[in-house]
């Protein structure tokens, strides 16, 4: 039968050795079906199987129709089940990816645009498919010196990751630029690593695809060890997340600081350096993976309390409560194949909150809610209603440059 | 020079590119003198001789078994047509058609052969092509030794009008020998029209892959609504299944003359570019500076079609 | 059936290419090969044959750039034998390439040879026709649509305009693939690295051949970037404008 493994009769045979050899995964037997998951979840209404029905679907013997269906895919990792969860089952880390895997092993299908994505990450580094070279680009937008680390290796006090979004995507590298301005004016040694840089990998881990994970663990530790640096700052709560969470399990222990956990800690430094107001009525949307999963709520306020004029209100949904933008966990590749089986995406409900409050700006910490509160904002025609704006730039503006 | 051009005649029409062929072999032959043969093969052709009028001698092979225009058929036809005859240069369209016989036929009679030529002419004494590779990004100048050779020439390369001239100079009737049926002709399928025919719009909205999923062709759909016009697209599009075969525009597809093309996140291949490169004003609009889309549009835009196409919509509205 | 699937590793599009000082050829400094796109279809055909009709595939590879990894990713989805040519491969042109295989594969047992019908870097014509001018075999390209009857394959035959041609092709005979008949499918990280430590790649040296084009390369260039159009330049708002004022100068609101 060809080089490949023999395929096995039973998956659910499969799924449960692989789910249960991981820290906590047999956490999944104890479901008392109460159904708390699945009422969290953004996208539970458009599931053929929610999480609740795919635990009482293996237990019936229907395993093998919850890979060939589509609600594994809804899923965007926003970590509202897990949290909540009574048993504490490990839905996001464990159960989900690991349905996942096992139907992109078993060729039960995988939607056609997160397939480009992940075969893009593990060819290029990055799923947009770009050159590697790329990945740099951004920094001659900054105008400012950023160090390239691989060109010319010195120590640095911060070793800036700016992940695939901000430094390939066109709006969102606006925030890597903010950043990168921000950090100049505060006189901070900082660099990039460069081109040799690739995806970080949570949002793939999540998405099933725990080879390509490892392959990319295995990849940017060996490029950390060659550089010299006392901290890791990141813009990105999805590398952020891996960092201090995932890859220590790996042996991998790096000092990280999301940049509104850094930022917040130069907060007089910072405010030494304001010269305009930012005189708007503003909310905070707790990006998933800051907020939720690694429980940093107060930082990014403190910094938006800090501005002169800014105005801060909360939305009904806020911190833990907050509610996912719909792109986290490879959900920004599925966004096509969501809209297929659900009326109104989590990122539109999300602004008409934010609307409903009177904020003007919807500020964000994370690359991937820019672009999908924004594009959010189109489909809801609000543009010139409310703008979306990561921290690093409401900071800038505060600033001036 | 002895020029040979293989003319594509099916499903009851003699296709375009053989009129270009033809032309580019004409250009050739008035700077080398010489001479020009067709082999017209095929069912019921008969009746299309006189369209060859720039043709010194047509090779008339009429035979109900060639309908389907089967490969193992046809190269045997032309290895025995060529074999005795000593051509020195034979033209064949870069086509669906053209690339099931003209490696044969090379290899056959030895001759070196180019493929994906733009342009081939004689030059100094030299036979010369100049060919579009890498997916259209790359351009080769190639010199043909010993001024004998094959060329695959993309369709669009060379107007077509210059090959049409009506008349006939001589004709020579040829008979089918027996072949076997290694490849046998059954039927051609023709797509159940139930969708517009782009090739009747005056203004079509291009997709390619830059359109990334199939929810994003709304974007593109209201731009072809505004606009009047329709959606049509690169093969890639198609092949993802986001629209139906009856919207591809290139060599798998249509040919179209629309008076606006409007390309999105397309880059230009050249099996695209011979569908769409005669129409009136063609606007691309791309990420990528190379594309080679650029080097067939009037304007073009460096740039992300999500924040221009809608930009564009509502600019449009305006002035409507 | 016995499969035999050829395939080329072409100069990846997604770096920028660029012409060394010589004028005449790639500058492979950052040059990256990767699988021929209609190559990749033809080891996705090859392999949904095998699992409807039974067999076994073989894919041969050019020791080109990072072809292993191709080879493996063919062994997880199934492939069961993987050839490498081995050789100083620095212009592997389809006359010489196909030459190769030839003699490579005039002595083994097969049913069908399924190649991609065209290749980017296919300057002096298609590998496909030429392997199968020199078996004497039957040859038939772009093809999309395969079905098994007996001793032949009936198969779809892509013409412009959406049409197809419907042909038997009596076995054994090589097909210039366009398409498979569904997408190649996604083949895991875990898995090609299982294939790593599982798969054999048997290595043959390339057999001692000089083969002429019969062509000369006198020059190759990039396109001039934009020669044609006018670019437009400006934010998206200044752009939208400006085309709008093009296409109502043009009559065409």
């Amino acid at each position: 039968m060809g080089q490949a493994e023999v395929q096995p009769k039973d998956l659910y045979e499969v799924f449960q050795e692989r789910a249960y050899a991981m820290v906590d995964g047999e956490k999944i037997r104890q479901c008392l079906q109460c159904g708390t998951c699945s009422a969290s979840c953004p996208f539970g209404e458009g599931m053929d199987y929610n999480t609740r029905k795919m635990i009482a679907a293996m237990r019936g013997g229907d395993f093998d129709e919850i890979l060939s269906g589509h609600g594994i895919w809804l899923c965007t990792s926003c970590y509202t089940c897990t949290v909540r969860c009574p048993a504490k089952i490990p839905l996001t880390d464990i159960m989900i990816p690991v349905l996942r895997e096992t139907a992109m092993l078993y060729e039960k299908g995988v939607p056609s645009e997160l397939q480009k994505a992940l075969e893009n990450v593990a060819r290029y580094g990055n799923p947009f498919g770009e050159s590697p070279r790329k990945r740099i680009n951004w920094v001659k937008e900054t105008g400012v010196p950023v160090k390239i680390l691989q060109k010319d290796k010195k120590p640095v006090n911060v070793l800036l990751i700016p992940e695939c979004f901000c430094a390939y995507h066109q709006r969102a590298k606006n925030i890597i630029i903010s950043l990168a301005k921000i950090l100049h004016k505060l006189n901070v040694d900082f660099g990039i690593i460069g081109p040799d840089e690739k995806c970080i990998g949570d949002s793939k881990r999540l998405a099933g695809e725990f080879g390509l994970f490892e392959m990319l663990i295995e990849h940017n530790a060996k490029q950390l060890k060659k550089y010299n640096f006392d901290i890791i700052v990141t813009p990105d709560p999805h590398a952020y997340n891996a960092l201090i969470n995932e890859y220590p399990k790996f042996g991998y222990r790096y000092k990280v600081l999301h940049h509104t956990q850094y930022l917040s800690q130069r907060l007089a430094d910072l405010e030494a350096l304001f010269q305009n107001e930012f005189p708007y009525k503003v909310t905070y949307h707790d990006p998933c993976y800051l907020g939720r999963r690694n429980k940093v709520f107060d930082a990014p306020r403190e910094i938006l309390k800090s501005i002169n004029g800014l105005k801060l209100i909360e939305m009904p949904r806020t911190k833990e409560d907050a509610l996912c933008c719909g792109g986290g966990g490879g959900g920004v590749w599925l966004d096509s194949f969501s809209k297929e089986y659900i009326k109104e995406r989590p990122a539109e409900k999300r602004v008409k909150e934010a609307v409903a409050t009177g904020a003007e700006v919807l500020a964000v910490a994370c690359p991937i809610d820019i672009t999908m509160f924004e594009d959010a904002v189109k489909v809801l025609n609000l543009e010139g209603k409310i703008r979306v704006m990561d921290i690093s730039e409401i900071l800038l503006e505060a600033i001036g440059g | 020079m002895k020029i040979f051009v293989f003319p594509e005649v099916y499903q009851g029409e003699v296709k375009e590119i053989s009129f270009e062929i033809l032309g580019l072999a004409q250009e050739i032959k008035e700077k080398t003198g010489g001479d020009l043969h067709v082999l017209l093969a095929g069912k019921g052709v008969k009746e299309f001789v006189p369209q060859f009028g720039l043709a010194d001698k047509v090779l008339l092979l009429d035979n109900e078994k060639l309908e389907g225009v089967s490969p193992f058929i046809y190269q045997n036809i032309l290895f025995q047509v060529l074999k005795d005859r000593a051509p020195e240069l034979i033209l064949f369209g870069h086509t669906s058609i053209g690339m099931d016989l003209a490696g044969f036929v090379a290899l056959k009679l030895n001759f070196p052969m180019v493929a994906f030529c733009k342009n081939v002419k004689a030059e100094n004494g030299h036979l010369m092509a100049t060919s579009l590779i890498c997916g259209g990004k790359i351009l080769a100048d190639v010199k043909i030794k010993d001024n004998k050779g094959v060329c695959l020439v993309l369709p669009g390369s060379y107007p077509a009008e210059k090959g049409k001239v009506e008349g006939t100079k001589e004709v020579e009737e040829l008979s089918l020998s027996e072949i076997e049926e290694k490849i046998k002709f059954e039927r051609f399928i023709i797509p159940e029209v139930e969708d517009i025919d782009i090739t009747k719009e005056n203004i079509l909205v291009g997709v390619g892959r830059g359109i990334q999923n199939q929810e994003n062709l709304e974007v593109a759909e209201e731009l072809a609504q505004v606009l009047g016009g329709a959606l049509a697209a690169s093969r890639p599009v198609v092949d993802q299944g986001w629209l139906p075969l009856t919207r591809v525009v290139g060599r798998s597809g249509k040919s179209v003359k629309p008076k606006l093309y409007l390309s999105l996140g397309i880059s230009g291949a050249p099996e695209h570019v011979e569908g769409m490169k005669d129409a009136g004003l063609i606007i691309a609009i791309n990420t990528d500076p190379n594309a080679p889309i650029f080097q067939t549009a009037h304007y073009g835009v460096v740039g992300d079609i999500f924040d221009i196409v809608p930009a564009l919509v509502e600019e449009i509205k305006a002035r409507k | 059936m016995k499969i035999i699937v050829p395939i080329k590793m072409v100069p990846d599009l997604v770096e920028e290419l660029e012409i060394d000082e010589s004028g005449k050829r790639l500058d492979t400094s950052f040059l990256r090969f990767t699988i021929n796109e209609a190559d990749d279809h033809a080891i996705e055909e090859a392999v949904i044959l095998k699992e409807k009709y039974g067999g076994e595939v073989t894919v041969i590879a050019p020791d080109i750039g990072e072809v292993d990894d191709v080879l493996y990713a063919a062994a997880a989805k199934g492939v069961d034998r993987l050839i490498k040519i081995m050789g100083d491969f620095e212009e592997l042109d389809s006359h010489l390439y196909a030459s190769i295989l030839t003699e490579m594969i005039k002595d083994m047992q097969y049913d069908l040879i399924l190649t991609g019908c065209e290749a980017i870097t296919d300057l002096d014509g298609q590998t496909g026709i030429f392997l199968a001018t020199n078996l004497s075999l039957p040859y038939i390209g772009l093809v999309s649509k395969y079905k098994k009857e007996d001793g032949s394959l009936c198969v779809n035959k892509e013409f412009p305009g959406g049409v197809y041609g419907e042909y038997k092709v009596e076995l054994p005979a090589v097909l210039g693939v366009m398409a498979a008949e569904k997408p190649p499918r996604y083949v895991p990280v875990a898995k090609i690295r299982a294939a790593m430590k599982s798969a054999q790649i048997e290595e043959i040296d390339a057999p001692e051949i000089k083969v002429e084009t019969g062509i000369e390369i006198e020059k190759m260039y990039v396109p001039e970037v934009g020669k044609g159009a006018e670019m437009i330049e400006g934010e998206p708002e200044e752009v939208a404008k400006k085309i709008a004022e093009a296409l109502q100068n043009k009559g065409l609101l």
